[in-house]
């Protein structure tokens, strides 16, 4: 379980953020959505201690994520930023082995490599895996990435806009990925989206957020309602009923 | 902050261009007569400082017009040049760091005065002035070339770079020295000073009038050229000319005033920040401004430099290098406290 | 396993199915084997280069008395080659990781510049007797002192705390060297030009301003610095692919930068002190090391960066010396390569 306690941050004087109070359970997939400049990779980065909060406590799995220690959160939580830049040119294989870092600080034992094949062979990149990040295209990459946080093996995965710069076909590929890995791997994953629909189709839960708050949270059933989304995002937004569940239609 | 966020917020607020803004569009306004009367003061007092008796002595009068006056107007027309190639170099890169210094535009004038040098035996101030001109064009060619075609992650790594880039070229600049012996003529480069002025000797500074005058015309182009060859074209300009117009006004000033005066490190950079801290961002209108307060600033630096250790002088170079140095610095800092570094 | 085996990576390609799966260095085993032949042949081009500065055109023959004497005072600047190789390549290769950024040099954080402000000063307040006695080991260790204490200062001021950022901390070191430069220039105005040439010969870095009686304290401190760096490898690993990943890999990122910009602050001040500045010696050797060793695991590229500084610097001095009998100080020739390459490198980066 993920739980903020009176959470904020300011930005520069003009953004506020929070006060955040949420408890994300475990298992399953839990997408952020909300307009730009919600908050919700604000949240998404704090949870994942890449940016510091100004007040509150973050605990998760009951660890405080401002008093552990780096490298034992790094064995219960994970995140990984939509933009990613290496200085040094790497293979899927090297990239995909830093995930398991927490543990064998770079000695890769046996075990290691039978953990860094899963993760390859799971997200389809076996054939790939001495390719240089550099040769592939952005989907495959993008999997290589994600696939390097799998591998970390942590109960809790934060990714932020993974759909980002992904065609329809690849982001498709990507949510089935990421479904797969929550139910087959009982991983608890939380995602920021920009899209409600495929928020509404792979996701177990869904937090709103709009200026700075939390505006609502729940089941996907409880969230894909006009009303509360023609108020979240300010334009006007229909359900109706498709063939894989509800759909905005805006 | 992101640095995805950073792009944007630099994207997102270009310096209003069309905008009509009657209150700044108007030169005229009171507080700028009062700068002008500001600086005016400043030059009296330039006039009037110095060791020797302008009063008293015979030949004072004759000593005024000498080294005085061409001292004072030396000094009023670096000023304007150097804070004006700043501005100019904000206007075209978008990124305020980026000024002679930190580009090493200096450093390219500086070997420019030792290939006039090593090619002419005693060269005229004509031929070191064309020597400077041309090599800080390439230089600074060469700084764009590299700014166009890489993708920034931080505007801190431009001048990171920039600096870099003048390390380069002050090295090879000093292989040059050891080779022909002539580490005097650099370091005599590198302190700036404006203690040999006198008439006979300053006056071709009055083509910085020239470069003032252009700057003032493009400006509005110059800041649309800023915003990228897309932006630009799609305005009807013609990108590449502007750049190249941009970098002939920055060599002109630089090699101008490397010839003549010397390096005059940080003008460029703590000008335009100090006048768009106080008047906000818009670039056009601030350009009197930044001529205006580029000339007080080394006016006062020269004053000072001159009553410091009387009955010597130290040279201006020092006192702008120490205090741009911590003026740049404070800047810095202030931009990191409001998150706009990163 | 034998030598060539370690690092690399499982073949790709035919003999898929059979292969055992391994994450290793480097991605073939051509790679692999590339790398291991080109260490031994620079660190063979430096061996060589070392026999043939201490035993080539000796004055005296071997049996003579002095012939020990000569070949100790040549091994003198080996070991200043050995010394300045090992700290700028080490501290080259980390400080780039560390920053994330292929075209500075630790060179930038003004330690040349603090070194030449001291030089000068000490010629300018005290008069040239006082420089040429401004040798012994009390003033060496206290120009390393004060280089290692002002870099302690900066990265403690500008990394720690909420607003920590790397880049913000060296551009203030490149401006604080730039602001000493300026004092330093005036300094060198007023002397006269004798004091001018006895300046500029420590100015100019030169394995030759290195002095034997520093070295029982100098080179166990750079071994044992180098050593450190070498054995924490595995993290600069994990640091050079940026601050969110490191994080999240539970690398405490902040306090390691600092663990590296200290360990980066001792080398380049000890070699600073010991032989003079050179600021784009390390920036051509890491440029060439990456080059040599296709593989992002610094256990590889930390080794080569020396092989290649320790062979080229030797190399270059043999060859000047001896072949070439030029006059031109080694060290410039150095600088300007490096400078090239850094131009070179400057224009054809596509993203930084």
């Amino acid at each position: 379980m993920i739980t903020l306690q009176n959470v904020r941050k300011t930005y520069g004087g003009e953004v506020r953020i929070g006060p955040l109070n949420i408890e994300i359970p475990k298992a399953g997939i839990t997408s952020l959505i909300g307009p730009n400049g919600a908050g919700k990779s604000t949240m998404l980065l704090m949870i994942g201690r890449l940016l510091k909060m100004d007040e509150g406590r973050i605990r998760v799995a009951n660890m405080d994520i401002a008093r552990s220690k780096s490298n034992d959160i790094a064995k219960i939580l994970t995140i990984l930023r939509q933009e990613n830049h290496f200085i040094t040119r790497l293979t899927v294989r090297q990239l995909v082995g830093f995930g398991r870092f927490p543990y064998s600080k770079g000695r890769l034992t046996k075990e290691d490599e039978a953990i860094i094949s899963k993760y390859i062979d799971f997200f389809g990149l076996t054939d790939l895996e001495h390719r240089f990040l550099d040769e592939l295209s952005g989907g495959q990459r993008q999997r290589a990435y994600v696939a390097m946080v799998l591998c970390q093996e942590t109960e809790y995965v934060l990714l932020d806009e993974p759909l980002n710069n992904l065609d329809i076909a690849r982001a498709v590929q990507m949510m089935e990925h990421l479904r797969r890995a929550a139910d087959e791997l009982g991983r608890t994953i939380v995602v920021v989206l920009h899209d409600i629909n495929f928020a509404a189709r792979y996701s177990d839960r869904i937090c709103a957020m709009k200026n700075g708050q939390i505006a609502a949270f729940g089941t996907v059933d409880e969230i894909m309602r006009p009303d509360l989304l023609t108020d979240i995002f300010e334009t006007r937004i229909e359900i109706i009923d498709g063939p894989y569940g509800k759909l905005a239609v805006y | 902050m992101s640095t995805h966020a950073m792009h944007e917020a630099e994207i997102g607020s270009p310096p209003p261009l069309a905008e009509p803004r009657p209150e700044r569009n108007r030169l005229i306004t009171v507080p700028f007569v009062l700068a002008v009367f500001a600086v005016i003061a400043l030059g009296a007092v330039s006039l009037f400082t110095g060791v020797y008796d302008i009063w008293g002595r015979e030949d004072g009068r004759d000593m005024f017009f000498i080294t005085r006056v061409p001292r004072t107007i030396a000094l009023m027309l670096t000023g304007a040049a150097m804070a004006m190639t700043g501005l100019i170099m904000h206007l075209v890169t978008r990124n305020k760091m980026v000024e002679p210094t930190t580009t090493g535009t200096t450093e390219w004038a500086g070997l420019g005065l030792l290939a006039a040098y090593l090619l002419v035996p005693g060269p005229t101030l004509v031929m070191r002035m064309t020597g400077a001109i041309v090599f800080s064009f390439v230089g600074t060619m060469i700084f764009f070339l590299f700014l166009r075609h890489v993708r920034l992650r931080s505007s801190l790594i431009v001048p990171i770079t920039g600096m870099m880039l003048g390390a380069v070229v002050s090295a090879f600049s000093t292989f040059m020295t050891l080779r022909f012996n002539m580490s005097q003529v650099i370091e005599n480069w590198f302190i700036g000073s404006f203690a040999p002025v006198q008439a006979g000797r300053y006056e071709h500074l009055w083509i910085i009038v020239a470069v003032t005058l252009i700057t003032f015309l493009y400006a509005n182009r110059l800041t649309i050229a800023g915003l990228g060859e897309d932006v630009a074209t799609a305005l009807g300009l013609h990108y590449h000319r502007l750049i190249l117009l941009a970098n002939a006004l920055v060599a002109v000033c630089v090699g101008v005033v490397a010839a003549v005066i010397g390096n005059i490190p940080f003008l460029g950079l703590i000008v335009p920040n100090i006048v768009s801290m106080i008047r906000g961002d818009d670039l056009r209108s601030n350009l009197p401004w930044v001529c205006l307060t580029g000339m007080g600033t080394i006016t006062l630096c020269d004053i000072v430099a001159r009553v410091v250790i009387m009955p010597f002088e130290v040279p201006v170079s020092l006192i702008l290098g120490t205090l741009g140095a911590a003026v740049f610095i404070l800047i810095l800092l202030r931009q990191r406290r409001s998150g706009r570094v990163r | 396993m034998s030598a060539l085996d370690v690092g690399y990576a499982a073949g790709c390609g035919a003999e898929t199915g059979m292969r055992v799966r391994r994450t290793g260095a480097f991605r073939t085993r051509r790679d692999a084997r590339r790398y291991w032949l080109l260490l031994c042949l620079f660190l063979g081009a430096g061996v060589a280069a070392v026999l043939g500065l201490i035993l080539y055109n000796q004055p005296v023959p071997v049996d003579s008395p002095s012939f020990i004497p000569v070949v100790k005072r040549r091994l003198t600047s080996v070991t200043a080659m050995f010394i300045a190789a090992l700290c700028h390549s080490f501290a080259t290769v980390a400080f780039q990781s560390v920053t994330g950024n292929r075209i500075i040099t630790p060179s930038l954080l003004g330690y040349e510049s603090l070194y030449s402000f001291i030089q000068t000063s000490v010629l300018f307040f005290f008069g040239a007797t006082t420089l040429v006695r401004f040798t012994g080991t009390g003033a060496f260790f206290l120009q390393v002192a004060l280089m290692i204490g002002l870099s302690l200062i900066l990265f403690g001021w500008l990394l720690s705390g909420r607003y920590g950022n790397l880049h913000l901390m060296l551009l203030v070191g490149i401006i604080i060297g730039a602001g000493l430069n300026s004092v330093s220039g005036f300094m060198r105005r007023v002397l006269s030009p004798s004091e001018f040439d006895l300046l500029q010969a420590r100015l100019i870095g030169s394995v030759n301003n290195a002095d034997a009686a520093y070295f029982p304290i100098v080179i166990p401190l750079v071994l044992a610095t180098a050593l450190a760096m070498f054995l924490l490898s595995r993290r600069l690993n994990v640091l050079s692919l940026g601050r969110d990943a490191a994080t999240a890999f539970g690398v405490h990122y902040q306090a390691h930068v600092i663990l590296f910009l200290v360990l980066i602050a001792v080398l380049m001040a000890t070699t600073t002190a010991l032989i003079g500045p050179m600021t784009f010696f390390g920036f051509l050797v890491a440029m060439l090391s990456y080059q040599a060793a296709p593989t992002h695991d610094h256990r590889y590229v930390l080794p080569m960066a020396f092989a290649i500084g320790f062979g080229v610097l030797t190399s270059a001095y043999f060859l000047l010396y001896h072949v070439f009998h030029a006059q031109t100080v080694v060290s410039v020739l150095i600088e300007l390569f490096g400078g090239i390459a850094f131009l070179t490198v400057l224009l054809r980066k596509r993203s930084l």
